[in-house]
């Protein structure tokens, strides 16, 4: 799954390779089939964890992990692979969560399993949507503009629960209320959610994993690489900057959707600038572009507010001060130190050793 | 008619406030091709240092200001020194992040200094009451006209530098060509440095003056944000590129915003600045006042 | 006057210049010659400091170069005029001239350079507060020529003044040279295609390959010499 940020002829390259993965037959010659494998297992191996703690209350971190992979997935995508810049891929996750409430309001009845995925995919499907207008005026800017302009939205955009005409049906500052899934029996409500957060993470990567591996994929890394070539070559660069702009949305809504339905609201407070901010830090701590980086980022940013208190404490600096800012200050360092030292993050970190540990395959 | 007065004396004054800000971004990116995103922070920390003296430990405002200006000086200096200049030349992504990652850095330090949970109140240089007309009191007050005044002399000393001087000349040369600049003897390093420093010294005195208005506090998270997005949105306005177009963009977005927040909601102010943005953007992507047709990378 | 021993340059892998000396006497002109990539540029950019080299020795008047910031190498008299865009187009030609004249202080000097250079060159008086990108290419290149002087430098490195220039304007440009280096005993290093017309004013010339000097000697024997004319200048 761990997608590499490679050039288009890269991907040319990459069949002379062929013969050191020739055991794995069919596997290394379908994509599709190899990502599906490894979803399933990596699925499995989610299960386990979530079913094998006694107490729901060591696996709570779970769920936020997995749906921060969601939308970090989806930012990792956009500016590694597309090359457009968001610093308010929170304002996605808003959308997400206000879709899914709003469509849980109005529209279902039933409490089953199947609604909850059908307003999973009307969360993801709202932020699409949303990302889709974004993309357009995105597609037109460039760089500074577009950082400025997505800062500007993540700032922006939750206030408007608040404004006087759409306080009703957003429910102001308050937010609106979620009800929450109904686990089958035998499953208390912890667990369902981290196994429907879980679920959606697996299948977001599975999404963007097969995307970025396809046409669509070396179309954006095209569109990264060079516009002007990129058009030459017959892309048409704004409807691909756009498309980016939708898919990484739709990570982010599902990842919205998630967080409202653990919540148990959606409101605008928990979509604070610092969270688009803590997004971008995960992905560029995993390694701009790559999959599996966006999961080790979302792991750190997740688990970050839980060890600030120890870290503190172990620094005897008994501080509510200080570790309430451990993580947006350790956000703030790892954003500026790697891209001073290490610009590829920690998959560009592993690779680059790989490849010293097998000069063989050096290129 | 004279609620109309008000606000647009009370966008006049916001309006001067934004292209101040506006001003100090555009410094810096004419100098580095880099938008400073951590001005906002940048601006907070000084102010902040500022009212612990001024509040904390009952300083002269004059003092407190002087003081601010100066670390603002030293931190923008600093930070093109250490931060900015290894991505200067790189992809414009690396720029963008880099000074997030300060801005956020500065964000949480301030929070560990002194403290997210309160909203400190700073003292104005003047008093708030406004002037009266007749027996009606104006929503301009002489804390307003010191603000106002403060940033047309700021302005004015800025196009003299820029316009008049040796070193201004350089500044621009600099700016504009930097390999050509550097090639007849301009200390090219030097002169970014001391752009991004001057730049943030401006953005040290806005952080004072706005955190002593009447609606001022200081606080890590923020006012000071908002205020970036509205500098940014006025630098955009008057395309980024130009001093000139930026203290026109700042007034207009000041009076923009102060109507919209009377006639349609004081809630979303945000959100206006959002709109102003993207429809600049959308109408002429370089700003309305940018002459450059050109995208120099 | 100026004196480059042995002076290796180098880019990534691209050995630029691979051991090449040169003297340069006072009051004179020496021609660099050579092909596209031969190295000339290179030559002009070590001496002046703007790229380090790897190995080898510049003095300019018994003063060692490569330990010289280039602004310190500007104001001890070398003037370098860039190839190609080498005026800051965004910057009025009169601002342009003033940048030549950076570490002059006095003012009452400075006017009399301004003057003297837009009486040498009449077009650029005309345009003095306009921005430099409504000059002409040829106007261009007498401003950044006009603002190399402003220093009133001793040294004067020039890199390919006739790029683009109609042939007129050339000679104009190398009968001023000759005028300045007679009367203001200028010195000039030349890099020059134009080998013909750069030969016609020099007093030596070298001609580059590779990085490496081939031939040096005197202009006039460089010129009468024809199987160098054919094998490296082309005419
Ligand atoms: N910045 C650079 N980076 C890498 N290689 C360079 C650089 N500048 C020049 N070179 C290489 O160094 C060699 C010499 O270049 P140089 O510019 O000195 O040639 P030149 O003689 O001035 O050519 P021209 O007549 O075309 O101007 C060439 O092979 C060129 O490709
Ligand atoms: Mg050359």
């Amino acid at each position: 799954m761990a997608d590499e940020l490679e050039s288009p002829a890269g991907a040319l390259i990459a069949p002379t390779s062929a013969s050191s993965t020739d055991r794995f037959g069919v596997l290394s010659r379908s994509t599709l089939l190899r990502h599906t494998l490894a979803a399933l297992v990596g699925f499995g191996v989610l299960w386990l964890l979530i079913t094998s703690f006694s107490d729901y209350r060591n696996s709570s971190w779970i769920a936020p992990i997995a749906f921060t992979v969601c939308a970090a997935a989806g930012l990792t995508v956009l500016v590694g692979l597309s090359g457009q810049i968001s610093l308010g891929h929170g304002a996605f996750m808003l959308v997400g969560a206000y879709t899914l409430a709003l469509v849980q309001e109005h529209w279902t009845t039933s409490h089953g399993n199947l609604a909850m995925i059908g307003l999973l995919a009307a969360a993801a499907a709202g932020a699409a949507l949303f990302g889709a207008l974004v993309g357009v005026a995105a597609a037109r800017l460039r760089g500074p503009y577009l950082a400025g302009a997505t800062l500007a939205l993540a700032l922006g955009l939750p206030t408007l629960p608040s404004y006087e005409k759409l306080s009703g049906k957003l429910g102001g500052n308050a937010g609106l209320f979620v009800s929450s899934p109904n686990p089958p029996n035998g499953m208390d409500l912890y667990r369902w959610q981290s196994v429907i957060c879980c679920a959606s993470a697996v299948v977001v990567l599975w999404v963007l994993a097969n995307v970025s591996r396809s046409r669509v994929g070396r179309s954006f890394r095209a569109v990264r690489d060079d516009e002007i070539a990129a058009s030459l070559c017959g892309l048409s660069v704004p409807r691909v900057q756009v498309l980016a702009f939708v898919l990484s949305a739709a990570g982010a809504g599902v990842a919205g959707g998630l967080l409202a339905m653990i919540d148990l609201t959606a409101g605008p407070q928990a979509f604070p600038l610092s969270l688009s901010f803590g997004l971008l830090a995960a992905v560029v701590f995993g390694g701009l572009g790559s999959l599996a980086g966006a999961i080790y980022g979302s792991i750190l940013i997740t688990l970050l507010p839980l060890w600030s208190q120890d870290i503190t404490d172990a620094l005897s600096v008994h501080s509510h001060k200080v570790s309430s800012n451990m993580p947006l200050m350790v956000y703030g360092i790892v954003l500026t130190v790697a891209m001073l030292a290490v610009p590829n993050g920690i998959q560009g970190l592993l690779r680059s050793l790989r490849l010293t540990l097998a000069p063989g395959r050096r290129r | 008619m004279f609620r109309f007065l008000n606000l647009t004396l009370n966008g006049l004054t916001n309006g001067m406030i934004y292209a101040a800000v506006a001003l100090a971004l555009v410094m810096i990116w004419r100098a580095t091709r880099i938008v400073n995103f951590a001005q906002g922070g940048m601006l907070m920390f000084t102010t902040f240092i500022a009212w612990d003296l001024a509040q904390v430990h009952h300083a002269n405002y004059w003092v407190a200001l002087v003081v601010a200006v100066v670390a603002g000086i030293l931190i923008g200096g600093v930070a093109e020194r250490v931060l900015v200049r290894p991505v200067e030349n790189g992809p414009p992504l690396n720029a963008v992040i880099v000074t997030l990652g300060l801005l956020i850095f500065l964000q949480a330090l301030a929070g560990m200094i002194w403290g997210n949970s309160q909203a400190h109140s700073y003292p104005p240089a003047f008093r708030f009451i406004g002037y009266k007309v007749g027996d009606r009191t104006l929503r301009f007050s002489p804390n307003d006209l010191f603000i106002v005044l403060s940033v047309l002399v700021v302005v004015i000393a800025l196009y003299v530098l820029f316009q008049r001087t040796s070193l201004g000349l350089q500044m621009r040369a600099t700016a504009f060509n930097p390999e050509v600049a550097g090639l007849l003897g301009v200390r090219v390093g030097r002169l970014l440095t001391l752009g991004w420093a001057l730049a943030a010294g401006l953005g040290a005195l806005v952080g004072v003056l706005v955190a002593g208005t009447s609606s001022g506090y200081v606080t890590p998270v923020g006012p000071f944000d908002a205020l970036l997005i509205y500098g940014f949105t006025a630098a955009v306005i008057g395309g980024l590129d130009s001093p000139g177009g930026a203290v026109v963009g700042g007034v207009v977005l000041g009076l923009i915003l102060s109507y919209a927040d009377s006639y349609i909601s004081n809630f979303i102010q945000t959100m206006y600045a959002l709109v102003v943005l993207i429809a600049v953007l959308m109408i002429r992507p370089k700003g309305i006042f940018s002459r450059t047709s050109e995208r120099r990378v | 006057m100026l004196t480059v021993e042995d002076v290796v340059t180098t880019y990534g892998a691209v050995r630029a210049l691979d051991g090449v000396s040169m003297t340069v006497e006072p009051s004179t002109i020496t021609a660099v010659l050579g092909a596209n990539g031969a190295g000339k540029t290179t030559l002009l950019r070590t001496v002046n400091g703007l790229v380090r080299p790897r190995a080898g020795r510049i003095s300019y008047e018994g003063r060692d170069l490569l330990r010289t910031h280039v602004d310190e190498v500007v104001r001890m008299g070398i003037a370098h005029v860039p190839e190609g865009r080498g005026v800051i187009t965004e910057l009025t030609v009169d601002e342009n001239l003033r940048l030549g004249a950076l570490w002059r202080r006095n003012r009452t000097e400075l006017q009399q350079s301004l003057a003297e250079m837009y009486e040498l060159f009449p077009p650029l008086a005309e345009r003095r507060n306009k921005p430099a990108d409504t000059l002409s290419g040829g106007e261009r290149q007498m401003l950044a020529i006009a603002r190399a002087l402003m220093s009133r430098p001793r040294l004067l490195l020039l890199d390919e003044p006739s790029l683009g220039l109609a042939p007129r304007i050339t000679a104009q440009i190398m009968g001023t040279l000759r005028r300045l280096r007679d009367e203001q005993s200028l010195t000039v290093v030349l890099v020059e295609q134009n080998a013909r017309s750069a030969l016609s004013v020099s007093d030596q010339a070298i001609v580059l390959n590779l990085g490496r000097v081939v031939v040096s000697g005197p202009a006039v024997e460089l010129a009468a010499d024809e199987k160098l004319r054919h094998a490296y200048l082309g005419f």
